[in-house]
């Protein structure tokens, strides 16, 4: 009689390990065609995306066939060339551009003052709490005619503005950051003696930098925004306007390619900002840390 | 084997806790535990969860302050964190992310001691190499696999020379394999170093093997339930007939029902690695003593 066993019974062996084969970057990766290469990088990627909606643009405007509500791409493009060249379109960029900076230095280093306090004192997070509540939902364009009341027709108006309008995501942002920070890792710096600012510093700020890096772009973004609607709503608030007065000025006059052209000015620095400083900066820290993909 | 069952006379204990009692809000964590933990001790909190083990440990690492009675390191009580007294969590999140393996262990060096960067720097590099993991200086923690991070955590404590290393389940959210590693070579680095370890565990086998002294707790809330050597085993005597009874005489010790001691005594007095035992209170008991 045989007994069939299921499953089988098989016989047992050793092995001595061979020498694992040498580093795998050695083992040639399967040849990829120049356009599959090319497809892997990210900024040829983009450019095409950008390419396909200018054509997109530029079809629908000939469709339409109204320069006065749509100019085209290549209309658009020669009003930006010929911005730049009369030195106009520079000028009113450099204008806002400087306010922007301004307001923007003056609202990190507020919100990162009183995310620092809330951080390190139960009165700092009661502050901290209460102010984003009120302050967040208030549009900062509302506060404008506020502050022309205070600070005059002027460059502290606006600054006042911008500073609103970053403050309050930045903060909230930040602090996020700072709550989500494991425990684990606050107790191993409390435990080298770390406290107070420099707990905050040493661990609290790196351990949010992916929390406070959005929050500084969203700020970046809001306080364009915000600008471009004071000058527009408001005009000229000093000598000289900037890129919303510049939009403004030319839909008064009825110059649509101009508009576009101002526009597409502020795309191109917002896409710019993204690509040279956020971007670079968060393959830099976050990213090499491994704490974002 | 005769075993000499002396109180180190002369000799004062190092790390001394006196009837420490942890309380969070309304719940009591741990109630009047006491015990001694002297020079190269490799004293293992022991208990099941809830038993407080873990917030012994942070008690004495200065977190949480006890709701009564104290913990005083060379006589000093404690009153806050400090670099004399390094932790090792479980969780690999104690290591700073975007700092590389060299820079997470200079990183106390800098701030606490305030070592020149340059020695630092060495300092790091040796205790780097004393853990086994030259070569990976410059690698960032998300590259690491689990028990490099513990590894590196432990090169960090070490290098700081603390007067008590605290080891909070180090080694359980790693793979078995990796775990039994790691504690062969904690015994290595104790072999070599004689520092003083606090050491908790809610695993038996792991208490016999890493320590030379446990403090078995029982839960809710934690209360000292005995007080055993085990410095006489080693990963070698794990499978020994003599490991296999201790295992089993805490194994019962913990999870006997306090209301059947009569059981449980005689053990106590035939059993040559008790030093002291205090019998748990019976639940009635308990409840009138609150």
């Amino acid at each position: 009689m045989s007994l069939i066993l299921d499953p089988p019974i098989r016989q047992e062996f050793e092995h001595a390990l061979s020498a694992p084969p040498a580093a795998a970057a050695s083992r040639a990766r399967p040849a990829s065609s120049l356009p599959q290469r090319a497809w892997r990088q990210a900024w040829l990627r983009k450019t095409v995306i950008l390419f396909l909606l200018a054509a997109v643009w530029e079809v629908a405007a000939r469709w339409t066939a109204n320069d006065l509500l749509l100019p085209g791409f290549w209309q658009t493009a020669q009003a930006f060339a010929g911005g730049i060249a009369s030195g106009e379109l520079l000028e009113r960029t450099g204008a806002s551009l400087a306010v922007l900076l301004q307001g923007y230095a003056v609202g990190v280093l507020a919100a990162f003052a009183l995310t620092a306090l809330a951080a390190s004192t139960q009165l700092g997070r009661d502050l901290l709490a209460t102010l984003t509540a009120m302050f967040n939902p208030l549009p900062a364009i509302a506060l404008l005619p506020l502050a022309l009341l205070w600070f005059g027709l002027g460059r502290a108006s606006l600054i006042f503005v911008i500073v609103h309008a970053v403050l309050w995501p930045l903060a909230l942002g930040a602090y996020s950051g700072f709550q989500s920070v494991p425990e684990t890792l606050r107790m191993a710096g409390r435990n080298y003696g770390l406290g107070g600012l420099r707990l905050v510093l040493h661990i609290l700020v790196p351990a949010a930098l992916p929390s406070i890096l959005s929050g500084l772009k969203i700020g970046w973004a809001f306080a364009w925004r915000t600008l471009i609607a004071a000058e527009l709503v408001f005009g000229t608030t000093s000598g000289k306007g900037g890129l919303g007065w510049y939009i403004f000025q030319n839909r008064n006059e009825l110059y649509t390619d101009k508009v576009f052209a101002g526009l597409a000015a502020v795309i191109l620095i917002g896409l710019l900002v993204e690509n040279t400083i956020f971007r670079p900066l968060e393959r830099l820290t976050v990213h090499r840390w491994g704490m974002q993909r | 084997m005769s075993l000499q069952m002396v109180r180190p006379g002369g000799v004062a204990p190092l790390l001394k806790a006196e009837h420490v009692s942890l309380e969070f809000g309304a719940v009591r964590a741990t109630h009047d535990v006491s015990f001694d933990v002297y020079q190269g001790d490799r004293f293992v909190l022991l208990g099941p969860s809830g038993c407080g083990k873990s917030s012994l440990l942070k008690a004495a690492a200065g977190f949480i302050r006890p709701a009564s009675g104290s913990i005083s390191i060379n006589g000093a009580p404690v009153t806050g964190p400090g670099p004399d007294r390094i932790v090792v969590f479980q969780e690999f999140d104690q290591l700073p992310p975007w700092k590389s393996v060299k820079e997470n262990v200079m990183f106390p060096l800098l701030t606490a001691q305030r070592l020149p960067r340059r020695e630092a720097e060495a300092r790091a590099r040796h205790w780097i190499a004393k853990v086994g993991l030259s070569g990976f200086e410059d690698a960032y923690p998300h590259t690491l696999s689990g028990g490099m991070k513990q590894r590196v955590a432990i090169a960090r404590a070490l290098a700081m020379q603390p007067q008590v290393l605290l080891m909070d389940e180090p080694f359980a959210a790693l793979d078995a394999l990796t775990r039994r590693n790691m504690q062969e070579e904690l015994g290595r680095l104790w072999e070599e170093l004689r520092f003083t370890l606090l050491f908790v565990t809610h695993s038996i086998e792991e208490a016999l093997v890493v320590g030379n002294r446990i403090l078995l707790l029982s839960p809710h809330p934690g209360r000292v339930r005995a007080e055993l050597n085990s410095h006489q085993f080693g990963l070698d005597s794990a499978g020994s007939a003599e490991f296999q009874a201790a295992s089993q005489r805490i194994h019962q010790l913990l999870f006997e029902s306090p209301a059947a001691p009569a059981h449980a005594a005689p053990m106590h007095a035939a059993s040559p690695y008790v030093a002291a035992a205090h019998p748990a209170p019976t639940p009635e008991a308990w409840s009138a003593a609150r």
